[in-house]
C-alpha cells in the first residue's frame, strides 16, 4: 500500500488517529479495574450490570451517581441513557431496562401498561429541578412576577406588551422563549401555572413564541431580546448569570421569592419539579441493584448540586431507603 | 440502456448452476430493501391507525395549527400543514444554496481540475457529508445567522431561530452528495466524445455543457433526488438553527418547525406512550413516508422521460 | 445518461454543438465566465468547510490539546474538565466495523442484481422505487424501524449489533444508488466483448464490471458511511447509552457512540461540556477522515478513463 497516494493532510490525520487509538488501547483500562480503588470497602465485591434510560434532565445525576458507585464497586457496569421520560417507561413498562430517569411522575397509560405487563416498580424521588423564570440582563424592569402574571403572559392570546401585564410596565412587546412542547420543562409549567390540562377550567397555553429544544440556544435568544422573557431549569441560568437576570415569582402570598438552592429545598420557591427514579421491584432483588439505588438515595443530596439541581427534603430520602429494605 | 445481459448459450452445465446460485444471492440482497420498507410499515402503521382513530384524517391533512397537547395529550390540535409548510421551506431552500455550488464543484473537479487538486478536494468536500448533523447546527445557529444573515438583512428582520439558517445546513450538508455522484458520473464519460468535440471547434464550456452534461445526466439526477430526500430527513441541524416553532410562513427569516423534527422531539421527550401526542409522531412519520414516495414516483417518471429522449 | 446511448450508434444520440462552437468574442467572454463561476462555487463550498472546521478549532482545539490522553482514556464525567471520550470511541469503531460489514456486501450485491440481471418488469420497478424511496426516510425512523425490530422483535437489547444493523439499513440506499449509477456508466462494448470471448454474465460482471464500478462504489460508500458515523437520532432511539463505564467486548454489549455524547454535552448548561463536545466532534471528524481514506484509496486504486 503506497502511503504517497493519499494527499498529504490524510496522511497525517491516519498517522495522528494511529497513535491517539494505540494510547488509547495502552492507556486506559477496560471493564471493571477503574481508577484507584477505593481501598477494601470489605465484603464481597458486586458484580452484574444495571441499565437505567429515561429522562435527559434525570440522566446527569444518574451518570454522577454511576461514576462515584464505581469507585467503589468496580464489577458492576451502569450504562444510562437518554431515551426521554416517555421514552424510558415505555422501555420499563416493556421490561428492558432496570431503573427509569423521570423528570415527572409516571402517567396513567404508563402505570396501565405496566400492569399489563406484570412490571411492579418502586418510586423514588431524588432530587428537585427548580425552574427560573428569566430575561436579558439588559432589562430594566421586570423583578418579580405573580403566577397569575405569568399565566396572563403564556395563556393562548396573551399578552402581546408588557403594559398588558402591569400597567406600571412600558408598552414593549413581550418576546418569548420556552422548551417546545414536548419537553418536561413546559408541561410542568403549563400544569402549575395554567392548570392541569385536562381539566375544562384550565387555560390553553399559547403556540405563537419562540420554541426550542436546547435550553442552550434559549439562553441566546432571551440574552439578545431586552424585553424577552422565557423559563427553563435553574442550572441554566446559573451558568449564565451575565447574560441573563432571574425574575423573583410571588405566589399566592404576595411575596416575591428568588430561586435559589434554599428556597428550592425548602419550597418556599413555588415553581420546582420533583425527579424521579423508578426501579423494577424485580430487579430490586439483584444485589448489585439495591446497592446501587442505596448509594444513590445515599449520595445524591451531596453531589446533586455539583450536576446543577437541589436536593430534595432529607425525608423523601429516608423514606426512599425505608421501601429499599422493605422491598428486601 | 444497459438492458439485463443476454442469456449466453455457450455456457457450461456447472457454471450454470453456481452462476444461479450467485444471482439468488444478489436476487435476496435487493429484496431486502423490500423488506426494510415492510419493516417500516409495521411499525408505523399500528399507531397511526390508533391516532386517526382520535384524531380526524381530514382535519388532520388540511388543518391549520399544530398545537399538540401538552401532559396527558386531550384537546391537542393536529392540523399537519405547518409541518409540511416547514418541511418544504428547509428542502427548497437546502436545494437553491446545494445544488448551484455542488454543481459547479462537480463540474470543475470533473473537468477543469488538475489532477492534484482534485485529489484534496474531492475528500474535502466529503468531509462535509460526514460532520456531526449537530455541529453544522450549531454553526448554522452561531456563525451562519449572526455574521451572514444578520449584517445582510438587519437585526430585526432575522430572528434568532430562522429558516434560512436551517436551509443553508442542509443545503452545506447536501451538497457533497451532489458534487461528488455528479462528478463520478461526469467523469465516466468516455473521453472520445470530449476530444470529438473539442476537434470540431468547441471550447472547454461547450463541451461540458453540450456533451458532457447531457452525458451524465443519470447520475447527475440520481444525485439531486437522493440530496433532496436527504434534505426532506434531516431532524438535528433544522432544530437547532431553525427553532422548533410549527407555523404557516413564507418567511425565511422566522422560525419554523418540520415533520421530522416533531418526530424527534417527540420520540425522546416526555409524551407518554399510548396517549394521542405520542401516536401523533408516527401519523407525521407516515405523512413524511407518503411525502417522499410521490416526490420519488414523480421524479422517476420525469427521469424516464428524459431516457426517453436519448434511446 | 448511461454509457450504452452514448456510444456512436447512429440515431441514439444526437449532440449538437450549437452556435456555441464558434470562437466568437462573445463565446470566449462566456467561457471565461463559465469558468469563473465554477470556480467562485468550488471555493464557497471549501470555505464552508473551512468555516466549520474553524468554529470546531475555535472551541475544542484547547480542551482537546490540553490533556489529549486524558481525554481519550477516560470515560464521562459530570466534571467537564475531567470528562472523556473512550466509551464513546470504541463504540463508534465498532459500530462503523458492523455497518460496513452489513451495508457493502448488501448493497453492492442488490445493486449488481438490479443493472445486470433483473429483467424490466413490474417487480424490478417496485423495487427500484423503493430503494429512492428509502433514501429519503429520515434518520430517526429508522431508530423507530430498528428498535421495534431488532431491539424488541429480535431481542438484541440496545446492543451494538442492533445499532450496526440499523445504521447499516439506513446506509443501503447511497449505496445501492451509487453503486448502480457507477455499474451503469461502464461502457456496453466492454460487456459485450466478453461475452463474445465465452464468459458467462457472472465472470463479465465480477472481472469487468464490477472493478470499473468501484471508484464510483466507493463514493457511494463513502457518503453513506460519513453520515452514518455522525447520525445521532436512531442510536437515541435505540437505546445508546450516554454514561458507560467500560469498553464493549462483544457485539451485544450495550454501546455509547460519539455523536451521541457530543449531542448531550451540548445540552448541558455548563459552558465547559460545549468545548469538550466541540473537542469530541475534531475527533470524530479525525475518524471520518481515516476511514474515508481507505475508501479513497481503494478508489484511486482502480479509477480507470476510458
Amino acid at each position: 500500500m503506497k502511503l504517497r497516494s493519499f494527499p498529504p493532510f490524510v496522511r497525517l490525520l491516519t498517522v495522528l488517529l494511529a497513535m491517539f487509538l494505540v494510547a488509547a488501547a495502552c492507556g486506559g483500562d477496560d471493564d471493571g479495574a477503574g481508577n484507584a480503588d477505593a481501598g477494601g470497602e470489605g465484603g464481597e465485591k458486586l458484580s452484574g450490570s444495571i441499565s437505567i434510560d429515561g429522562s435527559s434532565t434525570v440522566a446527569p445525576i444518574s451518570e454522577a451517581i454511576a461514576e462515584e458507585f464505581r469507585t467503589e464497586e468496580s464489577g458492576v457496569q451502569v450504562a444510562v441513557g437518554t431515551a426521554g421520560t416517555g421514552g424510558g417507561f415505555k422501555k420499563f413498562c416493556a421490561d428492558e431496562i432496570d431503573i427509569s430517569d423521570a423528570s415527572r411522575p409516571i402517567k396513567d397509560e404508563e402505570i396501565a401498561a405496566c400492569k399489563t405487563a406484570g412490571v411492579d416498580y418502586t418510586e423514588f424521588r431524588v432530587g428537585l429541578d427548580g425552574l427560573a423564570i428569566v430575561t436579558s440582563s439588559k432589562n430594566q424592569f421586570l423583578e418579580c412576577l405573580s403566577l397569575e402574571q405569568m399565566a396572563s403572559i403564556f395563556k393562548e392570546g396573551g399578552a402581546t406588551t408588557w403594559d398588558q401585564v402591569d400597567p406600571k410596565f412600558p408598552k414593549e412587546k413581550v418576546s418569548i422563549f420556552a422548551p417546545g412542547t414536548d419537553s418536561g420543562t413546559y408541561d410542568f409549567f403549563v400544569e402549575e401555572v395554567l392548570g392541569d390540562p385536562k381539566k375544562l377550567e384550565s387555560l390553553k397555553p399559547r403556540t405563537d413564541y419562540t420554541a426550542s429544544e436546547d435550553d442552550n440556544t434559549l439562553v441566546q435568544g432571551l440574552s439578545g431580546q431586552e424585553n424577552s422573557w422565557g423559563y427553563f431549569g435553574f442550572a441554566y441560568f446559573n451558568e449564565n448569570k451575565s447574560k441573563l437576570k432571574d425574575i423573583k415569582v410571588s405566589a399566592e402570598d404576595g411575596k416575591c421569592i428568588e430561586p435559589s438552592d434554599e428556597t428550592v429545598e425548602s419550597g418556599d420557591y413555588p415553581l420546582s419539579r420533583p425527579l424521579f427514579i423508578y426501579v423494577k421491584n424485580s430487579s430490586l432483588k439483584r444485589p448489585e441493584v439495591k446497592g446501587f439505588v442505596k448509594f444513590y438515595l445515599e449520595t445524591t443530596p451531596d453531589l446533586i448540586e455539583e450536576v446543577g439541581y437541589t436536593a430534595a427534603p432529607a425525608e423523601d430520602y429516608e423514606k426512599g431507603l425505608a421501601a429499599l429494605e422493605a422491598s428486601a | 440502456m444497459t438492458a439485463a445481459l443476454p442469456r449466453t448459450g455457450i455456457t457450461r452445465k456447472r457454471s450454470n448452476v453456481s452462476e444461479r446460485v450467485i444471482v439468488g444471492l444478489l436476487l435476496v440482497c435487493a429484496v431486502v430493501s423490500v423488506l426494510v420498507t415492510l419493516g417500516i410499515i409495521a411499525v408505523l402503521a399500528g399507531e397511526t391507525l390508533s391516532f386517526f382513530r382520535s384524531v380526524n384524517p381530514f382535519k388532520f391533512l388540511t388543518g391549520t395549527k399544530w398545537a399538540p397537547a401538552g401532559g396527558s395529550g386531550a384537546g391537542g390540535e393536529y392540523g399537519v400543514l405547518p409541518l409540511l409548510n416547514g418541511s418544504l421551506m428547509i428542502a427548497g431552500g437546502a436545494l437553491l444554496v446545494g445544488l448551484p455550488l455542488g454543481l459547479a464543484t462537480a463540474v470543475y473537479l470533473a473537468e477543469y481540475a488538475p489532477p492534484r487538486v482534485r485529489g484534496i478536494l474531492k475528500p474535502t468536500l466529503e468531509v462535509l457529508a460526514g460532520f456531526p448533523t449537530v455541529v453544522v447546527g450549531f454553526f448554522a445557529l452561531n456563525f451562519v445567522t449572526p455574521f451572514l444573515l444578520r449584517p445582510l438583512f438587519g437585526d430585526d428582520r432575522v430572528f434568532i431561530f430562522n429558516a434560512a439558517a436551517g436551509a443553508i445546513a442542509v443545503g452545506l450538508m447536501i451538497l457533497p452528495l451532489i458534487a461528488s455522484i455528479s462528478e463520478d458520473a461526469m467523469r465516466a464519460v468516455p473521453q472520445a466524445l470530449r476530444e470529438g468535440a473539442l476537434a470540431m471547434g468547441a471550447s472547454k464550456r461547450v463541451v461540458t455543457l453540450r456533451v458532457v452534461f447531457p452525458a451524465a445526466l443519470s447520475g447527475i439526477v440520481a444525485s439531486v433526488i437522493l440530496a433532496v430526500s436527504r434534505a426532506v430527513g434531516e431532524t438535528m441541524a433544522v432544530t437547532i438553527a431553525a427553532g422548533n416553532t410549527p407555523q404557516i410562513t413564507t418567511n425565511f427569516f422566522g422560525s419554523i418547525q418540520t415533520l421530522t423534527a416533531y418526530i424527534a422531539q417527540t420520540v425522546s421527550g416526555e409524551a407518554a406512550a399510548g396517549t394521542v401526542r405520542y401516536e401523533s409522531l408516527f401519523a407525521v412519520g407516515t405523512t413524511l413516508f407518503v411525502l417522499t414516495l410521490g416526490m420519488n414516483l414523480i421524479s422517476a417518471r420525469i427521469v424516464r422521460r428524459y431516457r426517453q429522449e436519448y434511446q | 445518461m448511461t454509457a450504452a446511448a452514448v456510444e456512436p450508434r447512429p440515431g441514439i444520440l444526437r449532440i449538437t454543438l450549437g452556435k456555441g462552437a464558434t470562437r466568437t468574442k462573445a463565446n470566449i467572454v462566456l467561457d471565461g465566465v463559465f469558468a469563473i463561476l465554477l470556480l467562485v462555487g468550488t471555493f464557497l463550498g471549501v470555505l464552508a468547510v473551512g468555516l466549520l472546521l474553524y468554529s470546531l478549532y475555535d472551541r475544542g482545539w484547547t480542551r482537546l490539546a490540553d490533556d489529549p490522553a486524558a481525554f481519550f482514556t477516560n470515560f464521562v464525567s459530570r466534571f467537564p474538565a475531567r470528562a472523556g471520550i473512550k466509551a464513546a470511541i470504541y463504540g463508534t469503531v465498532w459500530l462503523m466495523g458492523l455497518t460496513t460489514l452489513f451495508s457493502f456486501p448488501i448493497g453492492v450485491g442488490a445493486a449488481i442484481y438490479l443493472e445486470e440481471f433483473a429483467k424490466k418488469n413490474r417487480f424490478t420497478n417496485v423495487i427500484e422505487a423503493n430503494i429512492s424511496n428509502l433514501a429519503g426516510v429520515p434518520s430517526v425512523v429508522y431508530g423507530i424501524l430498528g428498535l421495534g425490530i431488532f431491539v424488541r422483535f429480535f431481542k438484541m437489547g440496545p446492543s451494538l449489533l442492533a445499532g450496526g444493523l440499523t445504521l447499516a439499513i439506513m446506509s443501503l440506499p447511497i449505496i445501492v444508488i451509487a453503486a448502480r449509477e457507477s455499474i451503469r456508466a461502464v461502457p456496453r462494448s466492454i460487456r459485450e466483448g466478453s461475452l463474445a470471448l465465452g464468459s458467462t454474465n457472472w465472470q463479465t460482471v465480477r472481472r469487468l464490471v464490477l472493478p470499473a464500478a468501484l471508484p464510483g462504489t466507493m463514493t457511494g460508500v463513502i457518503l453513506a458511511l460519513s453520515r452514518a458515523i455522525g447520525e445521532t437520532a436512531p442510536l437515541l432511539v435505540i437505546g445508546a447509552a450516554v454514561s458507560i463505564f467500560n469498553t464493549p467486548n462483544d457485539v451485544r454489549d450495550p454501546f455509547s457512540a460519539l455523536p451521541v455524547l457530543i449531542f448531550n454535552w451540548t445540552s448541558r448548561p455548563q459552558a465547559a461540556f460545549t468545548d469538550a463536545a466541540a473537542a469530541a466532534s475534531i475527533v470524530l471528524l479525525a475518524m471520518l477522515l481515516a476511514m474515508n481514506a481507505v475508501a479513497i484509496f481503494v478508489r484511486n486504486r482502480f479509477s480507470t478513463r476510458w
